[in-house]
């Protein structure tokens, strides 16, 4: 847990120089509690209370970056166990599982399925992030060529190496040196030799136990060996024991700041069925997985997936928005009618679904309100007659549409009339109260 | 040292709620922890999937979700038995669409008459849906609250507008009530109240607080989900603590991810699995989040989150 700043000012030197750019130390610790100042600052902190700060403001769950260069992505640095309380801080690794048994044909199909997993949804670019080289040959060398293939095939797709062999780890480990891949596999019986590689060739250590027991012990065994990096696996498998392994560990990490479990966690979905192993990488997205291995990557699996993450990571405080712009339902022509709303998320999914139902072809114009809905936009003077004419004259509506009518939300019939005045020409109508009268009301319109 | 994981204990539970007639009834909610935290409490009823039928031929569902029942959708009756005897449902939700004022605009007369053919013809557990006309839904669910009289049906959904009257022919004819408000814990907790007021048992309640679907604001369901549950259990809100309802497959099966053709979104890969993964992973996030009473359309959907509720529990 944080200290409050209260808690910090006691471990300060209260001598109030200023030296810091703060008026007083008082004032230097409240900013610390809500790290916007660092302690460096403070020229005259004593060793201890460096120490102490110092474990304190360490994020409860570790940064732990998998990868480098562009396709890098972070893990960790999470603090809370419920989404409305913060936002869930670094969306979930999606990797690959390649089995080294598999034909070399197979593994570059494998790999080609991983490159070209980009998806775009709502202005964000999804992928498959990671690859993990599954060491089950029982033979090094071949572990090791096929980390060669895939690392040249791929250099820039970060990946996680998961052998319990430590001459496999050694040899592969050398080919992803400086490339921060994860290498997955110390168990009680390798812990010395594994972590001894992981440190020789800085990559991060993959820690695999049966229970939160043995899990904690081979973290602060790994740690005593000198290894600050690391990404956990209490062995849980089955729904049942990801979820419940994963929220005591996440718990521990951040109601008791418990460091032996601070750390990212490793999910291995592992199923035949691929709808099966959609749902357990569900669990795993929404309770605390920050790894999550699959054994096969449909497109609509990843969509799904890809979507459930984005979902669950959405910053809870701030509204989702869309872009402002003329969006087109259906396959509308110049004729079709054009509505208008506010670009909340919410509302323009609920607004454009009913519009979609509706069966009428049509323009919806999306305006940018700060992602605030209809009413509210309203009542904060971001909706207002003046500025929808504003954005209507300023967007391609005028030029997609022939017609000279615009269909506003029934909750702003008042700015029909002061509307009407500000855009020459045109015409407005008052549309449905709620999104849910739109069918009826385009259905009567046409008739 | 050896790691104590930090166990809960809640001061509050969640009512839990049986619905239909011996010896066929389903029970679910009656857990006093988080969902499926077996490990901390009690969780003594595994969540439950209804089986969505409705009035009139499905002609308006995506086509993947209108094939599996082709042969029978023509007639309630039919349908309905087909998830009772070849699926398996564990309970029916016939949803009165055809009641609406833009569809079909089946009188209240004709919905009853539905509704006791329906029940008729199953022994399951029955959740009777009205046309989500809030006006109309008035009429229409009394009529058919009567017709399944005393057999412990849910009958819904009661909305600020309409509840007091729904709510009464609910309680006249021992009836559940799903209670359903606009993603907003607060407004779902001052139904609940606002429910109880009128006489109705607050442990008669199922709480709605409106679904929506995976990539179309399921993040503002599944918080206000896990909110309530959480105001349930950790400050014993008597006005919370109702089972909570997701109804999954009418959100799900309007959105483009459903509708969509692979020639249409290539990147978006094959359209029939995409929309059962759709549904199925909507259901487990509210699963996850709080719900105890899932309403489904795909058998395939519903088939695949039985396994993982079955993994769960």
């Amino acid at each position: 847990m944080a200290l409050t700043g209260v808690e910090i000012f006691k471990l300060l030197p209260k001598t109030n120089c200023k030296k810091c750019g703060f008026p007083t130390c008082l004032a230097f610790a409240m900013k610390l509690a809500q790290r916007q100042a660092s302690l460096d600052a403070c020229p005259d902190v004593s060793e201890e209370a460096k120490q102490k700060l110092g474990e304190a403001s360490a994020p409860p769950v570790r940064p732990v970056a998998l990868g480098t260069a562009e396709k890098a992505v972070k893990m960790g640095e999470e603090t809370v166990l419920f989404r409305h309380d913060k936002r869930f801080v670094n969306p979930c690794v999606f990797a690959l599982a390649i089995r080294d048994t598999f034909a070399d044909a197979d593994i570059n199909k494998k790999v080609d399925e991983v490159l070209h997993s980009e998806i775009d949804r709502v202005g964000q670019k999804l992928r498959i992030d990671a690859i993990a080289l599954v060491h089950e040959s029982n033979d090094p060398g071949r572990f090791e060529s096929v980390a060669r293939l895939i690392a040249g095939k791929a250099p820039e797709i970060p990946v996680i190496l998961c052998t319990a062999d430590p001459k496999a780890a050694e040899a592969a480990g050398k080919i992803y040196e400086g490339r921060k891949p994860v290498l997955y596999g110390a168990n009680s019986g390798n812990i010395d030799v594994m972590a001894d590689i992981a440190k020789t060739n800085k990559i991060t250590l993959g820690v695999a136990a049966k229970g939160l027991d043995e899990l904690a012990a081979l973290t602060e065994k790994s740690k005593t060996l000198g290894i600050e990096d690391m990404v956990i696996d209490s062995g849980a498998r089955t729904a049942k024991e990801i979820l419940e392994q994963n929220t005591l560990i996440r718990r521990a990490a951040i109601k008791k700041n418990y460091k032996p479990l601070g750390y990212p966690v490793i999910t291995f979905a592992d199923r035949d069925d691929s709808l099966t192993e959609t749902l357990i990488a569900c669990i795993g997205v929404a309770k605390y997985s920050s790894i999550i291995v699959l054994n096969s990557i449909e497109k609509w699996k990843n969509l799904a997936l890809f979507t459930l993450r984005q979902n669950i990571y959405t910053d809870p405080q701030v509204p989702m928005q869309v872009e402002q712009k003329v969006y087109k339902i259906g396959e509308p022509t110049a004729e079709s009618p054009l509505l208008i709303t506010t670009n909340f998320s919410l509302t323009y999914f609920i607004v454009s679904g009913e519009v979609e139902n509706s069966r009428v072809p049509s323009y919806l114009a999306v305006m940018d309100c700060e992602g605030l809905s209809v009413l509210t936009a309203w009542a904060a003077g971001k909706f207002t007659a003046s500025k929808i004419a504003q954005f209507i004259k300023e967007s391609d509506a005028e030029s997609v549409v022939s017609h000279r009518e615009l269909i506003i939300p029934g909750y702003v019939a008042i700015l029909s009339g002061a509307l009407e005045e500000k855009l020459d020409g045109w015409k407005v109508t008052v549309g449905p109260r709620e999104a849910n009268g739109i069918p009826a009301f385009m259905k009567t319109r046409m008739a | 040292m050896a790691f104590t994981p930090s166990k809960e204990t809640y001061s509050g539970k969640v009512y839990p709620v049986t619905i239909g007639t011996t010896p066929h009834e389903v029970a679910f909610g009656g857990e006093n922890v988080l969902p499926f935290h077996a490990f901390e409490g009690l969780t003594p009823n595994r969540p439950v999937i209804a089986h969505e039928i409705q009035d009139v031929p499905p002609y308006d569902w995506p086509e993947y979700v209108q094939k599996p029942f082709q042969s029978v959708s023509n007639d309630p009756v039919v349908w309905a038995k087909f998830c009772q005897e070849t699926l398996n449902a564990r309970a029916i939700a016939l949803r009165l669409i055809g009641t609406h004022p833009d569809r079909e605009s089946r009188s209240p007369e004709d919905a009853a008459k539905t509704v006791k053919d329906v029940l008729s013809a199953i022994t399951v557990p029955c959740i009777i849906l009205g046309s989500n006309h809030a006006e109309k839904d008035s009429s229409v669910l009394i009529a058919a609250a009567e017709a399944a009289k005393d057999r412990n049906c849910i009958i819904g959904k009661a909305q600020e507008a309409n509840y007091k009257t729904i709510a009464a022919a609910a309680m006249a004819n021992n009836h559940k009530l799903i209670a359903m408000s606009e993603l907003d814990i607060n407004l779902s907790k001052q139904l609940n109240i606002l429910i109880t007021q009128i006489g109705f048992d607050k442990e008669r309640i199922i709480t709605d607080p409106m679904s929506s679907a995976l990539g179309y604001g399921l993040e503002y369901t599944y918080s206000v989900m896990e909110r309530i549950r959480l105001a349930a259990l950790t400050q014993n809100d008597a006005t919370m603590q109702q089972p909570i309802l997701g109804d999954v497959g009418l959100y799900v099966w309007k959105v483009k991810e459903t509708q969509a053709s692979e020639t249409t979104v290539p990147q978006w890969g094959s359209l029939e699995e995409r929309s059962i993964a759709w549904e199925a992973v909507t259901a487990t996030a509210f699963l996850v989040s709080g719900a105890e009473l899932l309403i489904m359309r795909h058998p395939k959907a519903i088939e695949a989150v039985e396994k993982i509720i079955g993994e769960l529990t």
